[in-house]
């Protein structure tokens, strides 16, 4: 074991953990103010739900020993992570259990990227009965797929992306974000566009909050793609770097596209920008040089912004641009591999533009296309599975009330104490609760709030 | 009495004041209101989406005061408000009949 290792990969895990409620800040501010709790909502339940069906049997699902053909982890070898907190469980120089914690960030944040298509308009309940089956159906094999590597002294065998195709991923293009853009792609289509988009006016309540969100997953992204080496060495040093240029120069690349496009330079351009780079520089860090990883960004800055105008012209009401940013910057970045790719890189492949040809191209679009077209169906199937068994949608009237309050009975914001008429604890059995009046003593100020705490 | 009524852009409040506070005005009444003028609210773009701001943030303005300052006043308002771009507000002036303060139960000038 190397405790240098194994310091930067439990980092990791933690700086992984974060992007998920900084997704669920940058999802809640673009969002209107009625549904900025439910959105938060969908990525904390996805660390509930998935984060347990991890430990159960996903992480089984995804390293455990291969079932055949390289599709799927045999479930029960780990179910629970039997055995795995044995101090001689390692793997490669770290603790088995500091990969599993790391990985389990992962399928965290990937269904969390997926409710950003379905903002304003979903049961909260049959989402996390989506988001649970999808994680198993979908992320545990896809992950398996791309990320299980076999070791034939250790007498491991893992998934087909990742030893028969031979594609570069390095930490999850295809297998988080072009995987979750699929999906999201299909649950929006499924549950169907929200009322009144898109004649009515759906602004960012809180361009601030989207900031900070996009602050939070930059921050945790350095975690999510220099922890991929899985070391402390070289490699995640130059992923590093390669984080930071590619996301620049995206975000500087749709801020250009959007002040030739619609004249002004905006806030949350930069940072959907910054998303973009992310995304497109996570399965290239460790091929590409920086030159390299500042041309991706270039280009997943601009295609990006180009592509969130897709759903009006073709009619699909994917809120926030989960495919436009997720599904098109994991594209932009998996295939660029085959043109960038460097081979004086710790991933060691020449691209078309370093002497290459057309191979590794290929395979990258082969593993691509196989995770797009994977994810799409079944989570389409999935959809009208969770559709038929308990329905997806809200009610109309709640859905124009806001969905804050007929999931949750919350607010986001009190910024006017006098709508406050009456309070009073909920009662078991349902009955009606006592009027208080609104004319509070001002010698008990606390008089209204102490039938709350019974 | 007079009382005088603004409509005008909310950065340009503070410099209202100050004027008022200069001609000895004692108080006023501020709210937050949206509304539009000819120019009929202004575009902002979302991802590339344009939406339409048909009722744009002011801030609106009543003041009380004696006749006999009442010019004075709306010509504060008037200089300190302007900009000269479109959207710079509007002040009018209504009649007051009778003004109390309801601490005291004084009436009219002694309510100022």
């Amino acid at each position: 074991m190397d405790s240098g290792n194994t310091a930067w990969v439990l980092t990791s895990a933690a700086l992984v953990m974060l992007m998920t409620p900084g997704l669920a800040f940058f999802y809640g501010g673009m969002v209107r103010s009625k549904s900025v709790l439910n959105m938060i909502m969908m990525s904390l339940g996805s660390m509930g739900v998935v984060g347990l069906l991890w430990v159960l049997f996903g992480y089984s699902m995804a390293f455990g020993n291969d079932v055949g053909l390289g599709l799927l982890g045999n479930p029960i070898e780990y179910f629970g992570l039997n055995g795995l907190w044995d101090p001689e469980s390692l793997s490669g120089s770290i603790p088995t259990l500091a990969f599993v914690g790391f990985q389990a960030m992962f399928a965290i944040i990937t269904v969390a990227l997926i409710s950003g298509a379905v903002a304003d308009r979903i049961r909260f309940g049959p989402w996390l009965l989506f988001a649970g089956l999808w994680a198993v159906v979908v992320y545990f094999p896809v992950a398996h797929w791309v990320f299980a590597f076999s070791d034939e002294e250790a007498g491991v065998v893992g998934g087909w992306i990742a030893n028969t195709l031979g594609a570069i991923d390095f930490a999850g293009g295809t297998a988080v974000h072009i995987n979750a853009g699929a999906a999201a792609l299909a649950l929006a289509l499924v549950l169907g566009k929200r009322r009144g988009w898109p004649q009515e006016p759906m602004r960012p309540h809180n361009l601030p909050m989207v900031v900070l969100g996009a602050a939070l997953l930059w921050f945790g992204w350095f975690g999510f793609n220099a922890g991929s080496a899985l070391a402390a060495d070289g490699t995640a040093a130059l992923v590093l770097v390669n984080t930071l240029v590619a996301t620049g120069a995206a975000m500087l690349s749709w801020l250009l596209v959007e002040r030739i496009r619609d004249s002004h330079a905006t806030t949350l351009g930069a940072a959907s920008g910054i998303v973009a780079g992310l995304v497109a520089i996570t399965p290239a860090g460790s091929s590409v040089s920086p030159l390299g990883a500042i041309a991706i960004g270039l280009v997943s800055g601009a295609l990006c912004a180009l592509a969130v105008g897709l759903k009006y012209r073709f009619g699909y009401d994917d809120s926030l641009d989960v495919v436009g940013v997720h599904l098109v910057g994991g594209l932009v970045g998996t295939l660029l591999i085959g043109l960038f790719g460097d081979s004086s890189t710790p991933a060691g492949v020449d691209g078309l533009f370093f002497g290459g040809g057309l191979e590794l191209l290929g395979i990258q679009a082969v593993g691509a296309i196989a995770v797009l077209a994977y994810s799409f169906v079944v989570s389409l199937l999935l959809a009208l599975l969770v559709k038929a068994v308990i329905g997806l949608r809200v009610p109309a009237e709640a859905e124009d009330a806001g969905v804050d309050e007929s999931e949750h009975a919350e607010g986001g914001y009190e910024l006017a104490g006098f709508a406050v008429s009456r309070v009073a604890a909920q009662q078991p059995g349902g009955a009606e609760p006592a009027p208080v009046s609104t004319r509070q003593d001002p010698t008990q100020p606390q008089q209204a709030f102490e039938g709350s705490k019974q | 009495m007079k009382l005088v009524t603004a409509i005008v852009k909310p950065a340009t409040l503070g410099a209202i004041r100050a004027g008022l506070d200069r001609l000895g005005v004692l108080g006023m009444t501020v709210g937050e209101v949206r509304g539009y003028g000819r120019q009929k609210g202004h575009t902002e773009v979302y991802r590339g989406a344009g939406v339409s701001i048909d009722y744009v943030p002011k801030v609106r303005i009543d003041v009380l005061t004696e006749t006999s300052i009442v010019d004075a006043v709306v010509d504060t308002i008037v200089e300190t408000a302007r900009s000269g771009a479109i959207g710079d507000g509007k002040v009018w002036v209504t009649p007051v009949e009778s003004v109390v303060r309801v601490r005291t139960g004084e009436r009219d000038s002694d309510a100022l």
